[in-house]
């Protein structure tokens, strides 16, 4: 006979990247403390823990969430979904392709979040503008990047989406052409 | 969508050209996929927080509350007694200094009898859960005695008593030096003009995205790994053994991939040294991971300079002699704050030819958390000084800045006057290259009011020309196994802070040998597993470790093609190594394949396994304080930004940026573009935001000094919506020194960020704010003042009177010096003391 469950303690059923886990967690425990610890998905990172930073956002019922700021508890009967779930069987989500090929991950750490968030806006619109990037993506920081690698990467996604085969300029890979004057001097 | 190849297709793609056979370049030069980012994009990556071990247990520390006090007593035993809570350290459990320079051995891993600055740790809790060390941490009772605080540079200047640190040049005062380089008094009679600018640069922090952590697993009989986001997983290594007083063969330090580093995690720090204890008392894993507040405790960020430039110029722009003075808050611990005083002056001649130096600096002790490197360590502060100094008097001169920069440019392969040996130099088509590109000579100071354009340039090392502490090993070491199944091992010790650096050590073997990144296999950053490479700082891996790699995957690649030759019938010369295969250029169809390759050699050889090393070549600075400034190369850069200032408010935004960097060769492209901008955009940062200040508590809540925000939200950064367009252009002037020539880029085009907005501000408006951040409330002000009438200015206005003494004094090269001082053994001369002593007197006891 299983004991009652510990003042404390709570046992929940979550439903992460599809997949339903019954868990159990100290009740004040955030989403991601329980998905990086219980469930072991440590591909949601964190970088305050205080709803600041934006490293930390996963998808509940595929809106973008700040997973510090949300207990597990709540995530109870909605669809989780975090980066380990986004790519197919081995096959890479185009938006995962286009990261690793333009470096728009460097150290990484703040890539998932930024995955995440990006993925909640190309749902609603993959055709979405550079600006309209910028703006759903402003609350994630990236120290890396300088974010134009992350432009590009999610825009390069987005035609994908949209069933087209235009990888990103090649100014992109190597940089601007140098202006006339100089190659000749 | 197919997943796309380890190559990128479409515009990005290896050009059909390259896949011609013979002397084509395989990957080198082609963007090609990093050979970490399918990990990075799929969560896999394992950051030091995402390791857990069985039996592992939580730890937290206690820090000061207090800016500067002698321990008084610490009470443990309401904590003791709280659920879960299994040990205790105190300052005595570890009581052997470190740090990171052999000079500045001056932290302990918990404070023993006094604390420095709010946040030094006191005690560390072991618990069973994070959540029950963190509860147990509030129930421990520090008390202290205060001793009076240490806030600024002038109050470390005017106070000697209390000493933070009873080590120091004098009283508070760290570091003294003070060089001249040449007759300075006759280039300043050569001097049309003398022109003098004193400038302020606030300190800021490295704000990593990943909060440092530290996981410690005690092994076997007595042995123990330490995992940790660490830049420099040799210089913990070392620390861990002098502490635990362990040999340091029985510790293994393993570096995780960094979640973003930018210098500051570089030192070794309390928490990995404690944690490390810990282990070994409980017998179990001990983690911990900081919280983001205590990250910005941690720092070891830029530090706060305030620095006065007096030079001699000629009608024409010409600079006859320059006198640059700064004074550093280097916060409460030393840490690469020795070296960090001599880059403020260090690279000050390497862009544009200066005849006569002279250089004086304080770093000064402040109870606040520890300054150290953050990207361009040192040198953003008087690049900063420099340009602006530079653009005010091109403007004086009637001038155009681009040209005064363009018609001085040091020239390659020459050594400058405080003995720096310059390799190749791309500025001038840095500089053509953003000029054209921005239209500079049709558009500045002819732009309507409010938007303006500002030009700047800089350079980097790439690579520090001397390792932390003096030694005769190399700095960088690879080794490589090969074996019939045709996978390449490449070990190394370099880590992985998201520059990119795998992928360069994966790029070169592969490129040398003719294989793909598939069929390499990184072991990285361990200190049992692989060979040493110092770390990931002074932007020294690719060219150190690319050379370590270029000469193991040379020595691979010979003997492989011994082996082949002899089989094949077809002498070494002729053999080619491309696309997995071996063959012969003359009859491209006689060849093996790679996996035959390595059969055909390890047959002939037995186990096949090569080596590789870097050492930097010596310079020719043979004076103390020498050893900060060299490097086997120098990297260049270039900015034109763009500006629009509301004139009522004081508000700007950054609207374009042009930056041009000399990286030599780029071994992969689109990497470089990474660097590039994200040096643009954490430049950005610092000018438009970044700030790590402090404030006082009020009189009735302990007056202590503490962090103004040491929180994400407070510290403001830029975001998305803050990055303006980047036109960046990689120029590449190869420098014999570099791995097919190639130089830094991770840290240079920071530079030139912070003085090109400055000096756009300028152009926009008409006022100077000679300080970083350049907030908009002083853009306002300066207008203010200039609507006045009086000065359109806002800065600081003096430099604290110090008293330098005697100059070392450095014939320049021009003057007929041999490198060496002439007044060296003078008493009383102010001079590098320390690790450079230590360096030149061990040099001078391996000359014997
Ligand atoms: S960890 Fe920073 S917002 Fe959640
Ligand atoms: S890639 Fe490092 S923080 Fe974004």
């Amino acid at each position: 006979m299983s004991s009652p469950v510990p003042p404390g303690t709570s046992v929940a059923t979550l439903r992460v990247n599809g997949e339903e886990r019954t868990v159990a967690f100290p009740t004040h425990h955030t989403l991601l403390e329980v998905l990086r610890e219980e469930l072991g998905l440590t591909g949601t990172k964190h970088g305050c823990e205080l709803g600041e930073c934006g490293t930390c956002t996963v998808l509940v019922d595929g809106k973008p969430v700040l997973s510090c700021l949300v207990l597990a508890v709540e995530a109870e009967g909605h669809a989780v979904e975090t980066v380990e779930g986004l790519q197919q069987g081995n096959q890479l989500h185009p938006l995962q392709s286009a990261f690793a090929d333009l470096g728009a991950a460097q150290c990484g750490y703040c890539t998932p979040g930024i995955l995440m968030a990006s993925k909640a806006l190309l749902a609603e619109n993959p055709a979405a503008s550079r600006e309209q990037i910028a703006v759903a993506l402003s609350g994630n920081l990236c120290r890396c990047t300088g974010y134009q690698k992350i432009l590009e990467a999610v825009e390069w996604a987005g035609r994908t989406l949209c069933g087209e085969n235009a990888p990103p300029a090649r100014e992109c890979s190597f940089g601007a052409p140098l202006p006339e004057e100089v190659q000749r001097g | 969508m197919a997943e796309r190849s380890e190559k990128q297709d479409g515009a990005a793609a290896k050009p059909e050209a390259a896949r011609e056979i013979a002397v084509a370049r395989n990957i080198v030069g082609t963007p090609y996929r990093r050979v970490d980012g399918r990990a990075k994009v799929t969560g896999q990556t394992r950051f030091a927080d995402d390791l857990s071990f069985p039996r592992m247990v939580h730890m937290r520390l206690v820090r000061s509350i207090v800016p500067h006090a002698r321990i008084v007593s610490i009470d443990t035993s309401k904590a003791a007694a709280m659920p879960g809570v299994l040990a205790f350290l105190v300052g005595k459990d570890m009581p052997n200094t470190f740090g990171i320079l052999p000079v500045s051995q001056d932290e302990h891993a918990l404070c023993i009898d006094k604390v420095r600055f709010v946040g030094d740790p006191v005690v560390a809790i072991a618990a069973l859960t994070d959540d029950q060390a963190y509860e147990a941490s509030l129930a421990v009772r520090v008390e202290y005695e205060s001793l009076e605080t240490i806030a600024t540079v002038e109050e470390a200047i005017a106070t000697s008593e209390p000493r933070i640190h009873d080590y120091s040049d004098e009283g508070n005062i760290h570091k003294k030096v003070s060089m001249q380089f040449g007759e300075l008094e006759e280039g300043f009679a050569e001097a049309d003009e003398i022109f003098e600018d004193v400038l302020l640069f606030e300190g800021n922090t490295h704000l990593p995205m990943e909060q440092h952590a530290t996981v410690a697993v005690p092994e076997d009989d007595g042995r123990i790994t330490v995992w940790s986001s660490t830049q420099t997983p040799h210089y913990l290594h070392r620390s861990l053994a002098k502490v635990l007083e362990l040999p340091a063969s029985r510790i293994r330090v393993i570096a995780c991939p960094n979640g973003g580093g930018f210098g500051g995690k570089s030192d070794p720090f309390n928490h990995e040294i404690a944690a490390a204890k810990m282990a070994l008392r409980l017998g179990r894993p001990v983690k911990i991971c900081l919280t983001r507040e205590e990250v910005f405790y941690c720092h070891r960020g830029r530090h706060p300079v305030l620095m006065k430039l007096r030079t001699g110029f000629k009608r024409d722009g010409r600079m006859t002699a320059q006198h640059l003075q700064t004074a550093l808050d280097g916060g409460a611990y030393g840490s690469y704050g020795v070296a960090s005083t001599y880059y403020t002056g260090a690279l000050q001649t390497v862009t544009y030819e200066l005849p006569r130096y002279r250089f004086d600096s304080v770093r000064c002790f402040t109870n606040k958390p520890p300054c150290g490197p953050k990207r361009g360590h040192g040198t953003p502060q008087p690049r900063f000084g420099l340009e602006v100094h530079l653009d005010k008097v091109a403007v004086k001169l009637g001038i155009d800045p681009a040209d005064i920069r363009l018609n001085n440019l040091v020239q390659p392969n020459t050594i400058t006057a405080n003995w720096l040996k310059v390799g190749s130099i791309g500025l001038k088509k840095c500089i053509e290259a953003v000029v054209a590109g921005s239209g500079w000579r049709e558009r500045r100071g002819k732009l309507p009011h409010g938007r303006g354009l500002g030009l700047a340039c800089g350079s980097y090392l790439s690579g520090a020309g001397l390792p932390i502490y003096w030694n005769h090993m190399p700095q960088s070491g690879v080794q490589l196994k090969l074996d019939r199944s045709g996978c390449v091992a490449a070990f190394c010790g370099q880590t992985e802070i998201g520059q990119g650096s795998d992928s360069v050590l994966a790029g070169i073997v592969a490129e040398v040998l003719g294989i793909e990144l598939l069929d390499i296999r990184l072991c990285v950053a361990d200190t049992d597993l692989t060979p040493v490479d110092l770390g990931s700082y002074s932007s020294r891996v690719t060219l150190m470790m690319g050379n370590a790699a270029l000469q193991a995957a040379q020595r691979a690649r010979e003997l492989v093609a011994r082996a082949v030759s002899e089989q094949l019938k077809v002498p070494q010369d002729r053999l080619v190594f491309a696309e997995r295969r071996v063959f012969d250029s003359e009859d491209p169809s006689k060849g093996l394949s790679w996996p035959e390759a390595c059969v055909c050699a390890e047959s002939r050889f037995g186990t096949l396994g090569t080596t590789g090393s870097y050492i930097p070549p010596r310079s020719p600075g043979r004076y103390r304080g020498a050893g900060v400034g060299p490097s086997p190369a120098y990297s260049y850069s270039a900015t034109v930004v763009e500006v629009e200032v509301d004139p009522e408010t004081g508000l700007y935004r950054v609207e374009h940026v042009w930056m041009a960097h000399d990286v030599g060769k780029a071994i992969n492209p689109v990497l470089v573009m990474g660097q590039i901008e994200g040096s643009v955009y954490m430049g950005l940062g610092e000018a438009l935001m970044e700030e790590q200040v402090f404030r006082r508590l009020p009189k009735n809540r302990s007056n202590a000094l503490v962090h103004k925000h040491p929180s994400m939200l407070e510290y403001k950064s830029p975001t998305f919506l803050e990055m303006p367009k980047v036109t960046s252009y990689i120029i590449e002037d190869p420098d014999p020194n570099g791995p097919f020539g190639a130089k830094e880029v991770g840290q240079g085009p920071l530079l030139p960020m912070m003085p090109a907005i400055a000096n756009a501000i300028f152009d926009a408006v008409g006022v100077r704010v000679d300080q970083i951040p350049v907030h908009p409330h002083l853009v306002a002000k300066a207008l203010e003042e200039k609507a006045r009438g009086k000065e359109p200015r806002v800065g600081p206005r003096a430099f604290p009177s110090i008293d330098f003494g005697t100059p070392l004094r450095v014939p320049t090269p021009a003057e007929g010096g041999d490198g060496q001082a002439v007044n060296q053994d003078e008493a009383k001369v102010r001079t590098g003391t320390g690790t450079m002593t230590e360096r030149e007197e061990a040099l001078r006891g391996t000359k014997r």
